[in-house]
């Protein structure tokens, strides 16, 4: 098996050849891996060389996933939403963290379906769950939600119980009047729910 | 189509409703003229026309989502010319219950308990890789005993999940006797995993740091005629199919994956290595004391569903080698880790002992709890019986998780399914689908 680089030797290397839209990144803690955060217009590029330089070899990619940085700024990203890359190598034994961060406003980014087929379903994923819509992945179906729900769940301005959706379903009008009164006002959830302040009710 | 929709969340612009059955809401929705107001058609990426032209006779078939051969709940499109497939489309999300939404609202103790719900077949492999993603993101140590005691109790799990997995490709390729052989050893282990953990299905055994509980006293004795039992089962398993005529025929040469497809479609687990890549999380990167057993990573060369097969039993093989050795070398000592900020006292401490008291207060009360240090994040991965179980998790310095995510196997073995039946006939269809073992509630989550 060939040798197994750490984290940081592979963001210093990142960084050595890409030297402008990349920066490293060291989460605090002990332990911490470090990552590298790359902009929209460099990503590509950047996985594709993560993936054919011999020293990388990164041919596994683990998961595609994204985060909304609504409540919780991090200066590093800089915008709301990033996505996040887990690459591995299968010769090497090496393990990779990359992110992008994308703003709110145009939530776009290069897919990575041509370089690996496992992105296709995470990135339907991520678009389901974030509304992140990445350019070029030939079925940006929605994975686990229905074809036609209106929200992106795991926004963070997203409800914990949802919007209602679940008795909105619009398939049910066209059947005839509702069959159901609406709840009272008092015990309705849309109004006792307080996640839209970030507070849980898990407890 | 979804893409060209617009790609803004709707309730940054206009109030959500204010309760269920809002009629805004229904009139908004119903005005959408995305809206088609029936259940979307499959999308078919048909690769020959001309196939599917075949004098307007191919037509479009339902494998589930209720069906038995889907194994939970899964909706398989297949377009069909006679009995051959053309095209295939899946659908999943029928269970989908908003598991990585819930993370971000429970702590992190509350929330093993949904790991349960994942991949239920092997419910312990679950808690052990939460507990494992927690302990990284808290840097906990956990006390030699309780690892050990989640070697053993994974390794139990994982061959549950394998006999069953292979008895159910049995049962669907017309080996009935051999589901209901499966079904009875894996009551066995579930008779074990009652008297260790509680329960018998959902387990939610481990916590960070640690386990629940020790294990009971007799827990050797059980688990060694277990591993006995089971040495025997797998041999008459074994001879009941290899080289059953019957049962080659169907398994042989259907759904191949090649080494190479594997590793680009994100494959992990004995589909991966029944194609011939020898990658096992237990070996590349050691966790909870692997590196201390000895044992090997078996491989096949084929790929198909026989090789898959195959590979189930021998990784069972080796999972019974792991057991024997942890059992021999199970140490005595505390279950739990010993920083008090991390793991529950023992209740009759906290009855007693003010201090116990104060610790278990901090805890369970809300605003307290286990907290990591903001802007900490982890990836850890584990070996799952289906293939590598990732936890992505950040913390942003409060008592529940920022972001949650769970990296499943099954999605990405079920997103090949389409490419893999592809050309295939019903029947066979159905034979691939047992070997990848796709657990709904993993799928979904």
């Amino acid at each position: 098996m060939a040798t197994s680089l750490s984290p940081q030797q592979i963001s210093e290397r990142l960084a050595e050849k890409f030297a402008q839209g990349i920066a490293v990144h060291l989460p605090p803690g002990k332990g911490s891996s470090h990552l590298a955060i790359v902009g929209r217009e460099k990503l590509t590029d950047v996985l594709g060389f993560l993936k054919s330089d011999p020293d990388m070899n990164f041919d596994f990619l683990a998961d595609v996933t994204a985060i909304d940085h609504l409540h919780f700024e991090d200066p590093a990203i800089g915008e709301r939403f990033a996505t996040v890359y887990q690459l591995y190598s299968t010769t090497h034994n090496h393990r990779f963290t990359l992110k992008t961060p994308i703003p709110e406003d145009d939530p776009q980014v290069p897919s990575a379906v041509e370089l690996w087929k496992s992105a296709l379903w995470a990135e339907r994923e991520a678009h389901d769950m974030y509304g992140i819509h990445f350019e070029g992945n030939p079925d940006l179906r929605r994975l686990l939600m229905p074809q036609d729900f209106p929200g992106f769940p795991l926004r963070k301005d997203y409800p914990l119980r949802g919007r209602g959706e679940r008795d909105a379903f619009p398939q049910y009008l066209d059947s005839g009047p509702v069959t159901h009164a609406p709840p009272a006002a008092e015990d309705a959830p849309g109004k006792s729910d307080k996640d839209e302040n970030g507070e849980g009710s898990g407890q | 189509m979804t893409e060209e929709r617009k790609i803004t969340n709707d309730a940054t612009e206009q109030e959500p409703p204010a309760h269920l059955g809002d009629d805004l809401l229904r009139k908004g929705l119903a005005e959408d003229p995305e809206y088609r107001g029936e259940h979307p058609e499959p999308r078919f990426f048909i690769t020959d026309e001309s196939e599917d032209d075949f004098g307007g006779r191919s037509m479009t078939l339902n494998l589930g989502p209720q069906h038995p051969a889907t194994h939970g709940t899964l909706r398989v499109s297949l377009r069909v010319r006679g009995e051959k497939i053309i095209a295939a489309d899946t659908e999943i999300g029928f269970l989908h219950t908003g598991f990585e939404k819930l993370a971000e609202h429970m702590s992190y103790q509350q929330w093993v308990t949904v790991t349960d719900r994942m991949n239920y077949m092997s419910a312990i492999n679950n808690n052990v890789g939460y507990a494992i993603a927690c302990e990284q993101l808290l840097e906990v140590e956990v006390p030699r005993r309780a690892q050990v005691i989640r070697v053993i109790l994974s390794e139990f799990s994982r061959l549950a999940d394998h006999i069953v997995c292979n008895g159910l490709a049995g049962m669907d390729v017309g080996a009935f006797s051999l589901m209901l052989w499966a079904f009875e050893r894996r009551e066995k282990v579930y008779d074990l995993m009652e008297a260790v953990t509680g329960t018998r299905l959902t387990t939610s055994y481990t916590r960070i740091g640690g386990v629940f509980r020790d294990v009971p006293d007799d827990f050797e004795e059980m688990a060694k005629s277990l591993v006995e039992e089971f040495r025997r089962f797998l041999e008459e398993m074994r001879s009941m199919t290899l080289g059953n005529r019957i049962f080659e025929d169907r398994m042989r040469g259907v759904g191949v994956i090649s080494g190479e497809d594997a590793i680009n479609w994100g494959i992990t687990g004995p589909i991966l290595r029944a194609s011939g890549v020898a990658c096992d999380i237990r070996k590349t990167m050691p966790y909870s004391g692997y590196e201390r057993y000895e044992f090997d990573i078996p491989t096949q060369e084929d790929g198909d569903s026989y090789a898959r097969f195959v590979q189930r039993l021998a990784e069972c093989e080796q999972s019974l080698n792991i057991i024997s050795q942890a059992l021999e070398d199970l140490p005595e000592g505390p279950i739990q880790s010993e920083d008090k900020k991390i793991a529950l006292p023992e209740k009759d401490e906290v009855y007693q002992n003010i201090e116990s008291l104060i610790h278990h207060f901090k805890q369970i009360m809300f605003g307290h709890g286990i907290v990591p240090d903001r802007g900490r994040e982890v990836y850890s991965a584990t070996e799952s019986p289906n293939g590598e179980l990732g936890f992505y998790m950040v913390s942003d310095g409060e008592m529940n998780s920022y972001k949650t995510r769970v990296r499943p196997p099954s999605i990405f073995h079920f997103a090949m399914l389409p490419q893999l039946i592809e050309g295939l006939m019903i029947s066979d269809a159905v034979a691939v689908l047992a070997t990848l073992n796709v657990i709904a509630g993993e799928l979904d989550r």
